[in-house]
C-alpha cells in the first residue's frame, strides 16, 4: 500500500516578535527571549548570547508565561477597612494611596525617622532602596539576607573578599574536582547546573557532601551524607589530614594570604592583632634578609615559620590548632556521620587533584609586588557551598573553614579553582563600615550595612549605646550582621524592644508565612493591640505584585507589576549578573504593559521621594528629580559617572565610567538587555593581587584605586571583639555576652555544636527544608505549570526512622519541636542521613492566599516546618532574649532545628490548619488567563 | 498510513544522560510552552488552580531511588518522553491513519486533524508516551520539535527540541541515531547507552546514558603524613614542610 | 486499566449481541416471524447500543468515519468493518425471516460467521497490546468467544446454553489463572522499564505531585482489592447461576429472562475486572501497576 503522509509545515512562523529581558522566576537573573504573537506572551526560552544562562533555561523560567498571566496578581492600590489579617480591603486610586503614604511618612522623617523601618524580600534593587532608605534619615533597612544567608556572604568577604553565588564560580572549565556541600541547592541555579553539566562532559568528577541526596548530590559520584550543622569539623578534619600530610600550598600561602603575618603574643590591648609597621601595614619577616617588613614590599619572600619577638605567624598558630587530635577524623567521625577512613579517602582526592594534576594557562602576569610570573598555576580542585552550611547557629565559622581550606589548597582565584566575579574580589575593608546614626529630618550618615572592623562600628545609639536598629544588627549579640536581622524585626517591634516603631514597609517579603520563622505567632504578632487598641505595629504599608499570604496583614498594599511589566536594573553597584570573566549587568523593560493599574515598586519609591522631598529625590528647588525608575536608572550617578548601569555610558561607547546616557536603556534593549565586558585575559586569574586586574576594576568603576590585599586565613576584625569581650575596649559587650563573644568571634574558624543541639535526646533527629529546582519560594504555587510539579510536599524519612516508626506509603506523622508540633504526611528516602527528616520549602499555603481555590493541596497537604522554628532560643530564665541565630552575623539558624517523629493516623488536612483568608483578587475563571 | 514506513537511515531522537539530569523539570516546561503555543492544539490544563490540577504534558521527569547490594542510596532523575521508536506500536493500532511515523526520519507524530481521540495508540505505548489532551480530545506526543528543527525561521543554532535547548547540564542530546558516527551515536557507543523495556520489541529510537558507578570514594589511598609529628615535634614538620619552597 | 463504563458497556453489549445474531444466522435456532423480529432486533439492539457506547469514549467522536481507514494494521478499524459488514450481511437474512417468514441458510452462515470475526477484532483490539501482559494471551479472544457463544445461546434459548455457560466458566476461571502469572512471566520490571541497577530500584518521586491521564487511563490500583469478590461473581452470575436455572427451570421465556439477567450481571462484573486488573507496563515508570 502506499503511504501518505500528511502535508506538514515544518517552517511554521515562530513568532511576530522578540523581546530580550531579564527573567525574575527566581533570583538567577537569567536573560530571556520572550515571544509575543498579537501583543501577547506567547512562549518564553533563554537568552544565547546572555553572560548567565547562555541560552539555557530553568523550569521557573519558562514557566514565566503562567506568571504574567497568573489569576493572583493584584489589580489596584487597596486599604485596609477591617480587623488587620481579616483581608477586608477596599480599593483605592493611586493618588490616594500615594497620599496615605506620604501623609503616614512626612512626620516620622520630621520628627522621628528611626520609627519607620523598611525591609525588603526578594528585592533586586537593594542599591536603590537601600538609597531611598538612607535618604529617608532611617537606620532600619536591610533585605532579606539576615534569614538566608548572610554567613555565607560574610565569611567569604571576611575571609578572602567575596563568596560563593553571585561572588564567584568554580572554575567550570577547568575544574577535575568538584566538591560541592550544603543542602537547599538552589542559588546560581542555572550557571550551577551548566558547570556540573560541562564537569560531567568532560569526566571530571562531583562528590556532595550534604544530608540529602537530591539534586546536584544525585549526579555526584559521591556522595557524603553528613549530619547537619556539622560540615566545619568535617573541612577541618580535612584540613588536618592535610596539613598533616604537608598537602598545603606554602608558596601561595606566603605570597598571597595573612599566613606569613605574625601575631602579637604580648599581653593587653594588641594581643592577638597583626604586627603592623607605623602606616598599620602588617609585617612579614622577609626569608632572604630575615627582617620584618610590610607584607607588599617588592620582592618579600615572606616566611611563614618567622618568628619575631616571640611573635609567630598565623600559619604556625593555624597549623598549631588544626593539627591537634581534636581534628584528626577519628574525633570526629562519630559526630559527623561520616567514616574515618571516609574523610581520609576525601582529603586524599582533593590533594591528588590540587597537587598531582596542576595545570597551567601560558599567560603572563604581574602582582602588586611587582613581580611577574611567567604562567598561570591551576590547581583543578573547586569547591563550592550552599545554605544549608550557613544556616545554623555556627554557619559563619564554618563558612570561614571551607573558604580556608581553599586557600590552604591554593585553589582559590587560580585555573580550575574558585572565581571571583566581578566586581569581587573586594576585601570587607574596602566595602563602607555600617552607618545608623539618624536626625530628624536628615538623611542617614552613610549606607546602612556594612562590614565593621571592630566594636567601634557597632550600631549602637551614641547616647546610651543601645541598639540603634530594630533588628538589633551590628550590637554585640551579632556584631558582623552585614545583612540585618529581617527575621527579628516583627518581633523586636512588638515586643518595643530595642524601641518601637511606627511605620513597617515590607517590599516582596511574605513574613506572614513561609519568611518567617514561628509564621503562628508572627500572625498574632502583626494583629496584636496595645493597651488602647492600637497595633503594636500601628501601619503596614506593603508592596508585592501577587496575593500572597501577607497581604491580608497590611494596612496599605501598594501592587507591583510583574517582572515583564517594569523597569529594573540588576546593578554592579547591588548583585549584578556578572560572571567569573565578565563583568555584567542587566535592565528589565516593559515588554508587555500592565492590563491593571499598577506600578513598578520602584517607580513608586522614586514618586514618593519626590513627595515626601528626600535629598537625591528632589530638585535643589525641591521638585521630584526623577519621573519613574526609568529615569532614575539612566541619570542617578552615586559617584561622579558611576550609576547604575556601566554600560553605553557617555555618547553611548563608555563602559565603567561616563556621564549619564539618555539612550542608555534603549542601547541595553538593542543588546539583549544586558551590557558585559570581558575581563582582560591577562586579568582573569589572581585578581585580588593581579595589577591587570586591579587597573581594569577600577577604570569600570568597581573602586577607585587598586585594592590589592592578603587573604585573612587569620581574621583579624574577629580578635578586635574578642579584646573588647576580654575587656581591652572602650566600648564593651553586656556581661551576660562576654564568654559566648571570646568563643565564637575566635579569628581561626573553628567548630562548635549549634545552638540547637540544647533541644536534647527528646529531639533526636534533624529537620531541614529545600527549595525544588522547579519552585522559587511561595512563587511557583500560584504558576498553572509549576504546582502540578509541586503540589503537595511530603515530610521525607530515611529508612531507618521510617522502619522504627512503622510507617507505610500514604501515612500521616506528628512532627514536634520545641516550639510546637505539626501533622504533615510522610514519605521514604533511602538516600538521607539516617537522623534527619526534610521536606520541600514554601508549598504549603494558607487558604484564600495566591488566587488558589481553598481545596488546593498546597493548602490541605503542603505544610511549612517554619511553625517548629522560633526566632528566639527557649527561655533561659535571665531575663534576655536569645536569638535562634549566628552570634557572628545574626543569621537566622533555620537549620538547627531538631524535632521528634510520631506516627499519627491520617487527619483531614495538614495541621496546623488556619482559617481562610479572603481573597482579595477574584478567583481564576477557567484554566487559562 | 499507520502501516510503519521501512525503517529510514535517518533515526531523529533524543540521548538522555541519566549521570547528568540534575532532575530540575526545565525541559518539561520548556516543552510545555513550545508545544503550547506550537503543533496542534494548545496543551491544555484542567482545575488550573484548584483542587487537582492536571494538564497534559509531553515531557515528564521521574525520579527514582536504586539501592545497591552495598554503599549508599541513590536518587536518579529520569525525563521520559516519547522514544520514536522504529518498531511503534502505537502507530499500527491507530484506526484513523492519525498516528504516523515519518518515512524521512522517523519521526512518530499525530495528525491531530484525523484523531478520534479513542486513546488505543496510549494504551499501545509502553512508554506513557501519549496523553490525550482533555480539552482537545486528541492525542498529544512528543514531536521531537518538528516545527523546531526543520525551522527555517528559527537560526540554524535553534532548530533543536525546546528541551534540548533549554536544558541547563546538557543532559539531553539531540541527533541522528541512524547515523553511527554522529555524535549522539557515538556518545551512546561511548558510555552504554541503553534502550527502555527492550522487551517489548518496540526498538525505541532514544537511548538512555547510565550513571556512572557511584560511592567509589574508598577506594582512594588515604594520605602519607609528611613525617611522624608526635617524633618530630611541630617544628619538624614546619621544618619539612617548608624545605619545599 | 480504567474501567470505564463506555468500554464495558460495549464490550459487553456488543458481543452478546454479535453471539446472538450468529447464532440466528448460523441456524441453530430457526426462528421466523414475531420471534424473529424479536430475536434479531435484540440482537441488533444489543449490538448496535454497544457500538454507540464505544463512541462515549472517543475524544471526537465526530470523526468516528476515519475508523474504517486503517482496516490492513488496525483492529480497530477491522472491527469497524467487521460490524458494519456483519450487520449488512444479516439485515437481509433477518428481514427476511422475520417478515418473509423464510430462512437464508447460506447467508445466515456467511453473516453469522462475519458476526463471530466481529467478536474476535474486539476481542484483539484488547488482546494485541504487549503492554497489557494479561491482555496479550489467546485466553482474551477466548474469552470474548466464550462469551458471544454463550451468551447468544442462552438469549436465543438454544438448548445447549447450560453447557456452553459451564465452559464459559472454565475459560473465565483458566483466563483468571493464567492472567495472574502473565505480567511476571514477561519479566517487565522498573528494573528493565528504567535500566537502572543493580539494586532495587523504586519510586522516589512522582513526575508530577498532581494526576495525569496516564495514571487516570492506565493505572487502577483501588479496583483491585476486591477482585476475587468479583471473580465469584463474575463466574457464579455470568455462567453457573444462569447454568443453573436453564437447567431447574421449565424453558421458556422466564428463565431465559432470568438466566440472561443472571449472565448480564456476570458479564458486567467480568469485564469490569478485565479491565481493572489489567495491568499497564507503564505503570511501573509510577511505582504502581
Amino acid at each position: 500500500m502506499t503511504r501518505h503522509e500528511p502535508r506538514l509545515d515544518t517552517s511554521p512562523r515562530v513568532s511576530d516578535e522578540v523581546r530580550r529581558t531579564t527573567c525574575y522566576m527566581c533570583a538567577c537573573r537569567c536573560g530571556i527571549n520572550v515571544h509575543l504573537k498579537s501583543g501577547k506572551v506567547s512562549y518564553i526560552e533563554g537568552n544565547r548570547d546572555h553572560p548567565v544562562n547562555k541560552g539555557v533555561l530553568c523550569a521557573k523560567g519558562s514557566s514565566g508565561i503562567m506568571q504574567v498571566t497568573a489569576p493572583s496578581r493584584l489589580r489596584k492600590p487597596l486599604r485596609r477597612v477591617g480587623p488587620r489579617g481579616s483581608g477586608a480591603f477596599e480599593e483605592i486610586s493611586w493618588d490616594e494611596a500615594l497620599g496615605i503614604a506620604t501623609r503616614w511618612l512626612a512626620p516620622l522623617r520630621a520628627t522621628a525617622p528611626e520609627k519607620f523601618a523598611f525591609f525588603t524580600g526578594r528585592d533586586q534593587s537593594q542599591s536603590f532602596t537601600s538609597f531611598w532608605a538612607q535618604a529617608f534619615g532611617t537606620p532600619n533597612y536591610a533585605a532579606h539576607g539576615g534569614f538566608c544567608s548572610v554567613n555565607m556572604a560574610a565569611a567569604g568577604i571576611y575571609t578572602m573578599g567575596g563568596a560563593f553565588w553571585e561572588f564567584g564560580q568554580p572554575d567550570w572549565d577547568r575544574t577535575r574536582l568538584f566538591v560541592l556541600f550544603g543542602v537547599a541547592e538552589d542559588h546560581d541555579s542555572n550557571p550551577i547546573k551548566m558547570g556540573i553539566g560541562k564537569i560531567k562532559a568532560r569526566g571530571g568528577r562531583v562528590i556532595g557532601v550534604n544530608p540529602i541526596r537530591t539534586g546536584y548530590n544525585a549526579v555526584a559520584d559521591d556522595w557524603i551524607g553528613i549530619t547537619p550543622g556539622t560540615d566545619g569539623l568535617l573541612i577541618l578534619a580535612l584540613i588536618h589530614e592535610l596539613l598533616k600530610a604537608g598537602k598545603v600550598d606554602v608558596d601561595y600561602l606566603a605570597r598571597w594570604t595573612n599566613a606569613a603575618c605574625l601575631i602579637d603574643e604580648t599581653e593587653g590591648e594588641e594581643k592577638g592583632l597583626l604586627l603592623r609597621d607605623d602606616l598599620g601595614k602588617p609585617l612579614v619577616i622577609d626569608r632572604r634578609t630575615g627582617d620584618a617588613v610590610p607584607y607588599d614590599t617588592a620582592g618579600v619572600r615572606p616566611d611563614l615559620a618567622a618568628t619575631h619577638r616571640g611573635c609567630r605567624t598565623v600559619f604556625q598558630h593555624m597549623a598549631e590548632r588544626y593539627l591537634g587530635p581534636d581534628y584528626a577524623p577519628e574525633a570526629v567521625a562519630a559526630r559527623c556521620g561520616v567514616s574515618a577512613t571516609r574523610i581520609r579517602a576525601l582529603a586524599a582526592e582533593i590533594a591528588d587533584v590540587a597537587f598531582n594534576q596542576t595545570i597551567a594557562i601560558e599567560q603572563p602576569w604581574t602582582d602588586f609586588r611587582g613581580e611577574t610570573h611567567e604562567r598561570m598555576l591551576g590547581r583543578p580542585v573547586s569547591f563550592h557551598a550552599m545554605r544549608g552550611i550557613s544556616a545554623h547557629s555556627n554557619g559563619f565559622q564554618t563558612a570561614r573553614a571551607l573558604h580556608v581550606l581553599q586557600i590552604l589548597l591554593g585553589t582559590v582565584e587560580v585555573p580550575g579553582g574558585f572565581r571571583f566575579k566581578p566586581p569581587y574580589p573586594k576585601p570587607a575593608h574596602a566595602h563602607p563600615t555600617p552607618h545608623s546614626y539618624f536626625m530628624p529630618g536628615r538623611p542617614l550618615d552613610g549606607p546602612h550595612l556594612g562590614f565593621p572592623q571592630g566594636p567601634e562600628h557597632l550600631a549602637l545609639k551614641l547616647d546610651d549605646l543601645s541598639p540603634a536598629r530594630i533588628d538589633r544588627g551590628f550590637t554585640w549579640e551579632n556584631p558582623l550582621s552585614a545583612h540585618g536581622l529581617m527575621h527579628m524585626v516583627i518581633p523586636n517591634a512588638v515586643a518595643g524592644d530595642p524601641y518601637r516603631i511606627d511605620t513597617l514597609m515590607l517590599y516582596m517579603a511574605n513574613m506572614s508565612w513561609n519568611s518567617s520563622m514561628n509564621t503562628g505567632q508572627v500572625m498574632e504578632m502583626l494583629t496584636r493591640k496595645d493597651g488602647n487598641g492600637d497595633y503594636m505595629i500601628p501601619r503596614i504599608i506593603y508592596s508585592d505584585a501577587y496575593a500572597s499570604e501577607m497581604v491580608a496583614y497590611a494596612d496599605l498594599v501598594l501592587p507591583d507589576t510583574t517582572y515583564l511589566e517594569r523597569h529594573d536594573c540588576i546593578s554592579l553597584l547591588d548583585r549584578p549578573i556578572c560572571e567569573a570573566d565578565h563583568a555584567a549587568d542587566a535592565i528589565r523593560w516593559p515588554v508587555v504593559e500592565p492590563d491593571r493599574d499598577v506600578r513598578g515598586f520602584q517607580s513608586v519609591l522614586v514618586d514618593l521621594g519626590g513627595r515626601l522631598g528626600l535629598p537625591g529625590f528632589v530638585t535643589d528647588d525641591g521638585r521630584p528629580k526623577y519621573r519613574d525608575y526609568a529615569d532614575y536608572i539612566v541619570n542617578h550617578q552615586r559617584r561622579p559617572g558611576v550609576g547604575p548601569l556601566f554600560g553605553f555610558r557617555g555618547h553611548g561607547k563608555e563602559v565603567g565610567r561616563g556621564a549619564p546616557n539618555p539612550n542608555q536603556i534603549n542601547a541595553y534593549i538593542a543588546n539583549g538587555g544586558f551590557y558585559a565586558a570581558e575581563v582582560p585575559e591577562g586579568a582573569k586569574f589572581f585578581k585580588p593581587w593581579n595589577r591587570a586586574y586591579q587597573d581594569w576594576a577600577v577604570s569600570m568603576g568597581f573602586y577607585d584605586t587598586p585594592q590589592p590585599y592578603l587573604f585573612q586565613i587569620y581574621c583579624e576584625p574577629m580578635r578586635r571583639f574578642q579584646l573588647a569581650a576580654e575587656g581591652f575596649h572602650e566600648r564593651q559587650p553586656p556581661d551576660f555576652l562576654r564568654e559566648r563573644i571570646k568563643a565564637t568571634m575566635d579569628p581561626l574558624p573553628i567548630w562548635y555544636e549549634p545552638f540547637g543541639e540544647a533541644a536534647g535526646e527528646a529531639f533526636p533527629l534533624h529537620a531541614l527544608t529545600q527549595r525544588p529546582m522547579a519552585m522559587y519560594h511561595s512563587w511557583g504555587s500560584q504558576n498553572a505549570w509549576l504546582r502540578q510539579i509541586h503540589g503537595v510536599n511530603p515530610l521525607y524519612v530515611p529508612t531507618k526512622v521510617w522502619q522504627a516508626q512503622g510507617f507505610r506509603d500514604g501515612d500521616w506523622a506528628r512532627l514536634s519541636s520545641q516550639n510546637g508540633a505539626i501533622v504533615v504526611p510522610v514519605a521514604h528516602m533511602a538516600a538521607l542521613n539516617e537522623d534527619t527528616v526534610w521536606t520541600w520549602n514554601a508549598i504549603g499555603k494558607r487558604k484564600g492566599a495566591w488566587a488558589l481555590s481553598p481545596d488546593a493541596p498546597e493548602a490541605t497537604k503542603g505544610f511549612l516546618l517554619n511553625h517548629l522554628i522560633s526566632e528566639l532560643l527557649p527561655e533561659r530564665g535571665d531575663g534576655h532574649r536569645w536569638s535562634n541565630s549566628d552570634p557572628v552575623t545574626g543569621q537566622a539558624a533555620w537549620f538547627d532545628l531538631r524535632v521528634r517523629i510520631e506516627k499519627v493516623p491520617p487527619p483531614d488536612e495538614a495541621q496546623p490548619a488556619y482559617p481562610p483568608i479572603p481573597s482579595p483578587v477574584p478567583p481564576a475563571k477557567g484554566n487559562r488567563p | 498510513m499507520t502501516a510503519l514506513p521501512p525503517p529510514s537511515d535517518k533515526k531523529l531522537g533524543l540521548v538522555i544522560d541519566l549521570d547528568t539530569c540534575v532532575g530540575c523539570h526545565a525541559c518539561v516546561t520548556a516543552c510545555k510552552g513550545w508545544n503550547d503555543q506550537g503543533y496542534g492544539a494548545p496543551l491544555s490544563d484542567q482545575d488550573a488552580w484548584g483542587a487537582e490540577p492536571s494538564g497534559t504534558f509531553l515531557n515528564r521527569v521521574h525520579s527514582y531511588e536504586v539501592t545497591p547490594e552495598a554503599g549508599p542510596a541513590q536518587i536518579v532523575h529520569f525525563p521520559k518522553s516519547c522514544l520514536h521508536c522504529e518498531n511503534a506500536p502505537c502507530v499500527t493500532v491507530c484506526p484513523t491513519g492519525a498516528s504516523y511515523k515519518r518515512a524521512e526520519d522517523g519521526i512518530v507524530l499525530v495528525n491531530e486533524s484525523a484523531c478520534i481521540g479513542c486513546g488505543l495508540c496510549a494504551w499501545a505505548c509502553p512508554y506513557g508516551a501519549r496523553e490525550l489532551d482533555q480539552a482537545a480530545g486528541v492525542m498529544k506526543k512528543c514531536t521531537l520539535c518538528v516545527d523546531r528543527i526543520y525551522n527555517e525561521n528559527l537560526p540554524e543554532i535553534d532548530r533543536t527540541p525546546a528541551c534540548v535547548r533549554t536544558c541547563p547540564a546538557g543532559a539531553r542530546h539531540f541527533g541522528d541515531l541512524g547515523d553511527p558516527e554522529s555524535a549522539v551515536s557515538l556518545l551512546v557507543a561511548e558510555r552504554g547507552g541503553i534502550e527502555l523495556m527492550p522487551e517489548q520489541g518496540t526498538k525505541p529510537v532514544n537511548r538512555y546514558l547510565p550513571p556512572r558507578r557511584k560511592d567509589r570514594l574508598e577506594e582512594t589511598a588515604p594520605l602519607a603524613p609528611l613525617l611522624d609529628i608526635q617524633a618530630s615535634g611541630f617544628a619538624g614538620w614546619l621544618d619539612r614542610l617548608l624545605d619545599r619552597i | 486499566m480504567h474501567p470505564a463504563p463506555s468500554v464495558i458497556l460495549f464490550t459487553v453489549f456488543s458481543g452478546l449481541g454479535f453471539g446472538l445474531l450468529a447464532v440466528l444466522g448460523s441456524g441453530l435456532m430457526p426462528v421466523t416471524g414475531w420471534a424473529a423480529l424479536v430475536a434479531y432486533g435484540a440482537g441488533y439492539g444489543l449490538a448496535v447500543a454497544g457500538l454507540l457506547a464505544s463512541t462515549f469514549h472517543l475524544g471526537n467522536p465526530q470523526r468516528a468515519l476515519r475508523a474504517f481507514s486503517q482496516w490492513r494494521t488496525s483492529w480497530l478499524s477491522r472491527e469497524a468493518w467487521a460490524s458494519v459488514a456483519a450487520l449488512a450481511l444479516m439485515a437481509p437474512v433477518a428481514a427476511s425471516a422475520a417478515f418473509r417468514g423464510v430462512l437464508m441458510p447460506a447467508l445466515g452462515i456467511a453473516a453469522a460467521v462475519l458476526c463471530l470475526l466481529t467478536v474476535l477484532t474486539t476481542s484483539m483490539i484488547y488482546a494485541q497490546l504487549r503492554t497489557v501482559p494479561r491482555w496479550n494471551h489467546w485466553t482474551t479472544p477466548a474469552l470474548f468467544f466464550g462469551h458471544a457463544v454463550a451468551g447468544g445461546a442462552l438469549l436465543a434459548g438454544l438448548g445447549n446454553a447450560p453447557v456452553l455457560l459451564l465452559l464459559l466458566g472454565l475459560f473465565m476461571a483458566l483466563a483468571f489463572r493464567v492472567g495472574d502469572g502473565r505480567f511476571a512471566e514477561r519479566g517487565h520490571t522498573l528494573a528493565t522499564a528504567t535500566g537502572l541497577g543493580p539494586g532495587t530500584v523504586r519510586q522516589f518521586a512522582p513526575p508530577h505531585t498532581g494526576t495525569n491521564y496516564l495514571m487516570r487511563e492506565m493505572i487502577h490500583v483501588v479496583g483491585r482489592k476486591h477482585a476475587l469478590k468479583l471473580r465469584v461473581i463474575a463466574v457464579l452470575f455470568g455462567a453457573i447461576l444462569p447454568a443453573l436455572v436453564l437447567l431447574a427451570l421449565p424453558s421458556g421465556l422466564v428463565a431465559t429472562l432470568l438466566a440472561a439477567a443472571l449472565h448480564l450481571t456476570g458479564a458486567l462484573a467480568g469485564r469490569w475486572l478485565f479491565f481493572a486488573e489489567a495491568e499497564h507496563v507503564v505503570g511501573l515508570y509510577y511505582g504502581l501497576r
